[in-house]
């Protein structure tokens, strides 16, 4: 087992697991999830266009695709999907262990569900080095998930590398935010 | 390293041969459609893009050099005379191009003096008093049928002898290929070494959000694009025979590895496995390829057949290990790996087996490229926060830093071995540069507007 991990995982047993699964959906979410759109650019498109449906934020309109899906609750430790890492670091640090907590339930609860780790790299160097560099970060959170009792078969690890940044910048606070792996749902 | 070969007297190439080597490959476009949804929002922004394609396709890169060895053979290059009427390529111009970017060779100017078309015309005090070490003559005639016959002579003006003569048979789309392979032949007559002039380089270009997979001639002219893509496209490689490429594509919204027909633009998924696939490399053989694959643990080296049969797997350990490439003999393979703590170069035999550090020197050294007589390593190394290329002696260790740049990735060798390509960022865009082995000349491939990298030397 890899020793990087090993603290994060004993933390990780010690906690109640009180959030799981237990999180009250009752805000209904018409935005689509800022996260969500923010994850992969690929969604952008389909953020974009959800904006027109929503004109006047009439209340309790139905939405397309799952209304009171509790990974669209801003309150919900689902809505988050963004792990960063410190610079040349592939520890997934403290402070996200009730969000991945939560993802694990809801992955434990429907098993039919599908998650896509994507793994990012700030753009110094080698792209192929850090495309390597970015699958660490999603193999780390793939390896949290797994001791959280989540289903290989569920996970799949992947890596932009480089390719994707969230910030194009060349600053260390644009490096930081491009180190970083994104919980991305199949159904999504 | 100057070894004239034997004056060759008047030898006609035979035709077959000029022809096979002059034929193009028809490159064929994959484009790769946008997701659904934007593919209907930008429509009408695609049609304009794909009527403009042909023209970019067609715009050219601008070349400058930098620097040069420190004894340079001086060539006087006679523009070719064609008959009144007839066309008048800039074969001379191309080719002397070919000559300086290589920093073996400076170009005598011309101006004022004879104009010679045929080895019997040349007055050789004249040259001699321009200080011309060689001189470049040769002629344009038109054939029937379209064709043209370009007939060149290189001639040595201190021994007064002849060292190449070569006719060739041509068509009008030929004519920048017949002045690389003009550039060729001075090359190796006059340094004793080939020319890769006649090769080509794959590198992949971004406009906006669009990317661009193209081959282009060695000089950065004549790109063709053979992969369009909103997703991105890096690592390409040419096939040993450069009839195909492979590269890693994100169009399935991970990393892929594709290889690639040149010729009739059909692809083949090489690696599509679960997780990432990335960092090709192709065997010497042409038939398997070392791959990087997450399937089993973080990107451990694999080997796979091209047609993406018989997975083998060859490095374990749970580190990262990735950027395979094989020494010419098909026996080493080099790559990066993260197992000492730091990011270094590593060599372990190709069949699998014990591993062997290379690099040293600093915290960070990756993109190994092997030349082509197994003797050196060309890769990206980290000091005091620059990226640089170095040119690493196998045999003593010894490092030599080539460029003076800061941002350098992806080097690889010239097929003569002489030169090293590579990407770099100037002024915030990326640019391809070559850089001689001996560090002394380097040369600028760019072209304004658009974002070139991922270069790769081929064939």
């Amino acid at each position: 087992m890899n020793k990087v991990l090993w603290p994060i995982l004993i933390a990780l047993t010690l906690s109640a697991c009180g959030t799981t699964g237990s999180t009250p959906a009752t805000v209904e979410d018409r935005t689509g999830g800022t996260t969500a759109t923010t994850a992969t650019t690929a969604a952008k498109p389909a953020g974009a266009d959800s904006t027109g449906v929503n004109g006047n934020g009439v209340a309790g309109s139905v939405l397309p695709g799952e209304p009171g899906d509790p990974r669209k609750n801003p309150a919900s430790p689902l809505s988050k999907r963004s792990i960063h890492f410190d610079f040349d670091s592939f520890v997934v640090k403290d402070e996200y262990r009730p969000m991945l907590e939560a993802h694990a339930g809801y992955l434990n609860s429907k098993r039919d569900s599908r998650v896509i780790l994507q793994g990012n790299a700030d753009d110094r160097g080698s792209r192929e080095y850090n495309l390597a560099l970015g699958q660490k970060r999603a193999e780390a959170v793939r390896k949290v998930l797994s001791v959280l009792g989540v289903s290989e078969a569920q996970m799949e690890a992947i890596s932009f590398g480089e390719e994707k940044p969230r910030n194009p910048a060349s600053t260390e606070e644009a490096y930081a935010e491009n180190r970083r792996t994104d919980v991305v749902y199949g159904d999504e | 390293m100057r070894r004239n070969k034997a004056a060759c007297g008047l030898r006609r190439q035979g035709r077959h041969d000029a022809y096979a080597r002059l034929t193009f490959e028809s490159s064929h476009l994959i484009e790769i459609p946008a997701p659904m949804l934007r593919a209907v929002l930008l429509f009408p922004l695609f049609c304009l893009a794909l009527l403009s394609a042909p023209f970019a396709a067609r715009a050219a890169m601008e070349i400058q050099v930098v620097g040069g060895a420190a004894s340079q053979i001086a060539v006087a290059m006679v523009p070719f005379q064609s008959a009144p009427g007839q066309p008048a390529p800039a074969l001379t111009e191309i080719a002397g191009n070919d000559l300086e970017r290589s920093g073996q060779f400076r170009r005598v100017d011309v101006s004022g003096a004879q104009q010679p078309v045929a080895p019997a015309q040349v007055n050789y005090g004249v040259w001699r008093s321009k200080g011309a070490d060689a001189l470049v003559i040769g002629q344009v005639a038109a054939l029937p049928g379209g064709r043209f016959e370009v007939r060149f002579y290189l001639l040595d003006v201190i021994k007064q002898t002849q060292l190449a003569a070569l006719s060739y048979n041509i068509s009008a789309a030929q004519w920048r290929a017949t002045a690389h392979q003009i550039a060729d032949i001075i090359h190796e007559k006059l340094t004793g070494i080939p020319g890769a002039f006649s090769t080509r380089i794959a590198y992949v270009q971004k406009q906006g959000k669009r990317f661009e997979l193209r081959v282009a001639d060695a000089d950065g002219q004549n790109p063709r694009t053979v992969v369009r893509s909103v997703e991105p496209v890096i690592s390409p490689r040419f096939s040993p025979d450069g009839k195909r490429v492979v590269y890693v594509s994100f169009e399935d919204k991970k990393p892929v590895v594709y290889a690639q027909s040149l010729q009739d633009g059909s692809r083949r998924k090489v690696a599509a496995f679960k997780g990432s696939n990335s960092a090709p490399a192709w065997a010497p053989d042409g038939k398997r390829l070392a791959v990087v694959l997450t399937r089993d643990e973080a990107s451990q080296i694999y080997l796979i057949n091209a047609d993406g049969s018989g997975l083998t797997r060859l490095t374990r350990g749970g580190n990262l290990d990735t950027e395979p490439v094989f020494s010419p003999d098909g026996q080493t393979l080099y790559f990066t790996s993260d197992r000492g703590g730091s990011a270094q170069i590593y060599q372990m035999p190709a069949g699998g087996g014990e591993s062997r550090r290379v690099s040293f020197s600093g915290s960070y050294n990756v993109s190994a490229a092997v030349s082509p007589d197994g003797r050196y390593l060309a890769y990206i190394s980290r000091d005091e926060g620059r990226f640089r290329v170095v040119l690493h002696e196998l045999a003593s260790g010894q490092v030599r830093v080539l460029t003076d740049t800061a941002r350098d990735e992806s080097p690889s060798f010239a097929p003569n071995g002489q030169a090293v390509l590579y990407a770099t960022v100037l002024g915030g865009r990326g640019i391809l540069g070559t850089v001689g082995v001996d560090g002394k000349t380097r040369a600028r491939l760019s072209e304004s507007g658009v974002d070139a990298r991922e270069p790769a030397w081929g064939p």
